[in-house]
């Protein structure tokens, strides 16, 4: 099952087995792709053949140390990963060392952090290797103690037997190999557990609150030095040349410039240095693709891609919903700004970046530079939030190049304003919705999702290709439809149910934003199933329990009834939503109260957006087998804020070439005053053998949730999100050029 | 290129630099005091949030001239020294309600909920939900929720 490996010290592999899950199912709908196997399954038999590389050392020090294969962007993964180290090790949490593997193409795409896939495929392979090595570490006791491995116990990083006790540190060369070979272990029970399953703080927490967290820009590379990038007005664009480089050199603490395919970029001594060369640049350029495009024009393309309903043969009488969404453009940037310390020589490169899919980062560097794979050293840095992004590794491409062009090591670093007018974004869709119903059933429910295309370039989709063979999704369908088809499911008994995907329109920086389409998808679901609902004269409640197929779905929707006390009486102006979602090999519930009353909704929050405010959460997760509860609860906390942004706030406008946003003054994340007063989260128990996925679960059905309660708010379905979209801008947008807004100078006017 | 002297973090710091360059470079990219993030460099964010002579400021809106050789600058490495417990009560109601996920906006988050606390306690006070809501930290993480009882915690104890 895994394997003990040579070496001076003891080290043990394992290799990755997980098995899928079947599924369960008025007028029954018969199971989707998505439910006999869904892209978790996909991504973990992906991770097969090679994560016999996941190993477990033990230290002469009596610690243990793993080097994770994936990127910990703030999901808590070093913490749940050491947690499973613990308990099949026997040892402390705090003697337990997690770090992020480097890149390694052998590990292929083992090394991809996504689909809130992380403790889904690692859960068997790292309690395999550090089960073995207890194994390998009670033999080797045996020896020395001279007592059989029956008789011995481990506890705390220390075996004691009849004869006396030895610890693991002094163990763990007694206890290496000379040759790599097979061995069997077996697991502890879930009844065994006394680690996993308990709430835990983060490993990280005390680094986190004392500043000694080290991201990628904080890490010390000798002559690394701050270095940003004049980029183009409109998105996409292209510089031609920069007019005035001398004088631009001439500039204090300036050390080099040049001109790479996105920008002009500027190393200095200080990134203060950088932003006043880039607003004296005088730059030449090009518009790009989109340049006279807007929102509209945008708009109208996704419309035209639309791909027709099938009304199915339905009788006379039927009565019909038929509903279209629009989702807008929104920006997927952490705080953390796009990143990277790149080194790039003459025979070598070395890169510095919080990376989810770094194989194939050093893959495309390599490319770019001209090296062999193995002369490029990636390694993966902490991340400040990633959401999507960290997929994709354009800071650290970008400064590679520029390290190449100025023969200098570079601390690459993207001004604010350059996310949301550069970065990339959640792209723009609709979804059409119809759905039939007579006689209090529903016959059929058709989606007709289109969107702005995103960006598979990560490895998703190489992933997708290799194991094309094993999907049970028939024709041609494109990396995009497979996975629209793996990861979406209509969770009710709706008689005949289809979800189709088409994309339309390259031109954008795009990618996922906590999840891919789920969050839209579903939200035009359950808006349709309240109207459903709403015809047929049932309780929104009611009517999903009773169509609802899953078990576990009908136990979170009634666990959230019953927390937010649905049907409560409630002031004129404030109304309930309720949405349940499934998918991650999970299932979430939300019931939200939003008030949208005008003395909360026209708050005044200067430079902020207000309108009506979630004031109440309530939300249930089912996410299987549970390693860290105090960890899911953070990620569903998280999730819940998204929805709330989503549905409410955050979206960017598109036009003539640009977009308008450029500061967190523009992009409304969730703030402190969108926040509700009260949430609560409940783990639903579960019995079942393997975790689900956490990363993304929180935010489909907490959107969901705020928009029926918006729906109810306002007599009728809302047909764009965020539903202040279309308002009057609440900013005044910054200037195009020069690309960067210089830092004010009255910071201490706003002491307190 | 001048010479610009002041208190950091209880020793006295002395940095040759433009006088234009504003705090946040200067502790970051000359002096390697990384707590400080970066998040938007034009007072939005608040990522930045450190202490000038105990209050709240954001470096990033702050030109090194400004500072004068007796000015004290806390950031959150220094933030522990200020008490006579191993952390500050603030940082340890952080840690009690596991509030960071990915970390980076926290430093400015608790800079900034412990020159709050000391404010509303100067005007005789218990923090109420008018202040949290009035926060302007962003957390692209969604940590507000934890956030809002660290604080209460952290009040506490303050
Ligand atoms: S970086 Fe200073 S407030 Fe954003
Ligand atoms: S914890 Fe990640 S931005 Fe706040």
């Amino acid at each position: 099952m895994g394997y003990v490996i040579a070496g001076a010290t003891l080290a043990t592999g394992a290799e990755m087995t997980l098995g899928s899950e079947p599924a369960e199912a008025v007028i029954p709908t018969a199971p989707g792709p998505a439910e006999i196997l869904d892209l978790n399954d996909l991504l973990t038999l992906a991770a097969a053949p090679t994560a016999s590389l996941i190993t477990v050392k033990i230290g002469t020090d009596g610690r243990a140390s793993f080097a994770l294969p994936r990127a910990e962007v703030g999901q808590g993964i070093i913490t749940s990963s050491t947690m499973m180290i613990a308990e099949e090790l026997d040892l402390p949490l705090d003697k337990i060392d997690v770090t992020l593997a480097k890149a390694r193409p052998e590990l292929m795409f083992n090394q991809l952090t996504g689909g809130s896939n992380t403790t889904i495929s690692t859960y068997t392979p790292i309690r395999v290797a550090a089960a073995l090595a207890k194994q390998q570490l009670l033999r080797a006791a045996a020896v020395v103690l001279g007592d059989t491995v029956d008789a011995l116990v481990a506890k705390s990083g220390v075996i004691t037997g009849p004869s006396g006790q030895i610890s693991y540190g002094d163990l763990a060369v007694k206890a290496s190999v000379t040759d790599t070979v097979r061995a069997e272990v077996t697991l502890k029970t879930r009844a065994q557990h006394t680690v996993i399953g308990t709430p835990q703080g983060r490993t990280d927490a005390r680094d986190a609150v004392t500043g000694k967290k080290k991201f990628a820009m904080d890490l010390d590379v000798a002559d690394a030095l701050p270095t940003m990038v004049a980029r183009p007005p409109t998105h996409n664009g292209a510089p031609v040349r920069l007019r005035n480089e001398a004088a631009v050199l001439d500039l204090p603490g300036v050390t080099h410039v040049a001109q790479v395919p996105t920008g002009i970029a500027v190393r200095a001594k200080t990134f203060g240095q950088c932003i006043d060369a880039i607003r004296e640049m005088d730059i030449e350029w090009e518009g790009g693709e989109l340049a006279g495009e807007s929102d509209a024009s945008i708009l109208a393309k996704v419309k035209q891609a639309q791909l027709p309903m099938v009304v199915p043969k339905v009788p006379v009488l039927t009565q019909r919903v038929d509903a279209e969404f629009t989702f807008r453009f929104r920006s997927n940037s952490s705080l953390e700004p796009n990143c990277a310390i790149a080194d790039v020589r003459a025979g070598s490169a070395e890169i510095w970046a919080s990376l989810k899919s770094p194989v194939v980062a050093q893959e495309e560097i390599a490319g770019e530079l001209g090296l062999p794979v193995s002369e490029v050293t990636v390694n993966v840095a902490q991340g400040g939030g990633s959401f999507g992004r960290k997929l994709f590794h354009d800071a650290a491409l970008e400064g590679a190049r520029i390290s190449k062009a100025m023969g200098k090591p570079v601390r690459l670093m993207w001004h604010r304003v350059d996310e949301p007018r550069q970065g990339r974004l959640h792209p723009m869709a609709t979804s059409r919705v119809r759905a039939t119903h007579l006689l209090g059933e529903v016959l059929s429910f058709e989606q007709r999702h289109t969107s702005v295309q995103t960006d598979f370039g990560h490895g998703l989709g190489d992933i997708i290709t290799n194991h094309a063979a094993k999907l049970p999704v028939g024709g041609n369908l494109s990396f995009a439809q497979t996975i629209f088809t793996l990861t979406q499911e209509v969770p009710y008994n709706f008689g005949a149910v289809t979800q189709l995907l088409n994309e339309t329109d390259d031109r954008f920086n795009t990618g996922s934003m906590r999840n891919i389409y789920s969050p839209d998808v579903r939200t035009a679901n359950e808006l349709v199933v309240d109207e459903l609902a709403r015809k047929m004269r049932k309780d929104p409640v009611a009517f999903r329990r009773k169509f609802l197929r899953s078990s576990a779905a009908k136990a979170a929707l009634d666990k959230v009834a019953a927390m937010g006390d649905w049907g409560r009486t409630l002031p004129d102006g404030v109304t309930q939503g309720v949405a349940i979602h499934k998918e991650y090999k999970g299932v979430t519930a939300c019931l939200v109260e939003l008030d949208t009353r005008p003395a909360t909704v026209n708050r005044d929050v200067r430079n902020g957006v207000t309108g009506p405010r979630v004031t109440k959460a309530f939300f249930a997760v089912d996410a299987g087998l549970v390693i860290n509860p105090t960890g899911l609860e953070a990620q569903m906390l998280g999730g819940v804020m998204d929805g709330i942004a989503l549905a409410l706030t955050s979206s960017c406008h598109f036009e003539d070439g640009h977009f308008l946003e450029a500061s967190w003054d523009n992009y409304f994340y969730t703030r402190q005053w969108n926040v509700p007063p009260e949430i609560t989260v409940e783990i639903m128990p579960s019995d079942a053998g393997q975790p689900g996925g956490a990363g993304e679960a929180g935010v489909a059905a907490s959107f969901a949730a705020i928009a029926c309660a918006y729906a109810r708010a306002t007599g009728k379905m809302p047909t764009e999100f965020p539903i202040n979209h279309a308002d009057e801008l609440a900013f005044e947008p910054k200037p195009f050029t020069p690309s960067v807004v210089q830092s004010p100078t009255d910071g201490l006017d706003h002491t307190y | 290129m001048s010479s610009h002297t002041f208190v950091l973090n209880g020793e006295k710091v002395t940095v040759d630099v433009e006088p234009g360059v504003r705090i946040l470079w200067v502790l970051r990219d000359v002096l390697g005091v990384t707590g400080p993030k970066y998040g938007c460099g034009i007072n939005v964010c608040k990522a930045c949030t450190s202490h000038i002579n105990g209050k709240a400021f954001n470096p990033c809106s702050v030109p090194v001239s400004e500072l004068s050789a007796d000015d004290e600058i806390t950031t959150i490495e220094g933030l522990a020294d200020t008490v006579d417990t191993d952390l500050h009560p603030m940082q340890d109601a952080w840690i009690e309600h596991d509030v960071a996920q990915c970390g980076y906006c926290q430093p400015g988050q608790i800079m900034a909920a412990v020159a709050l606390v000391n404010k509303v306690k100067a005007e005789g006070r218990a923090i109420a939900e008018s202040d949290l809501d009035g926060i302007r930290n962003l957390c692209r993480c969604g940590t507000y929720p934890r956030i809002r009882q660290a604080i209460r915690t952290g009040e506490q104890h303050m």
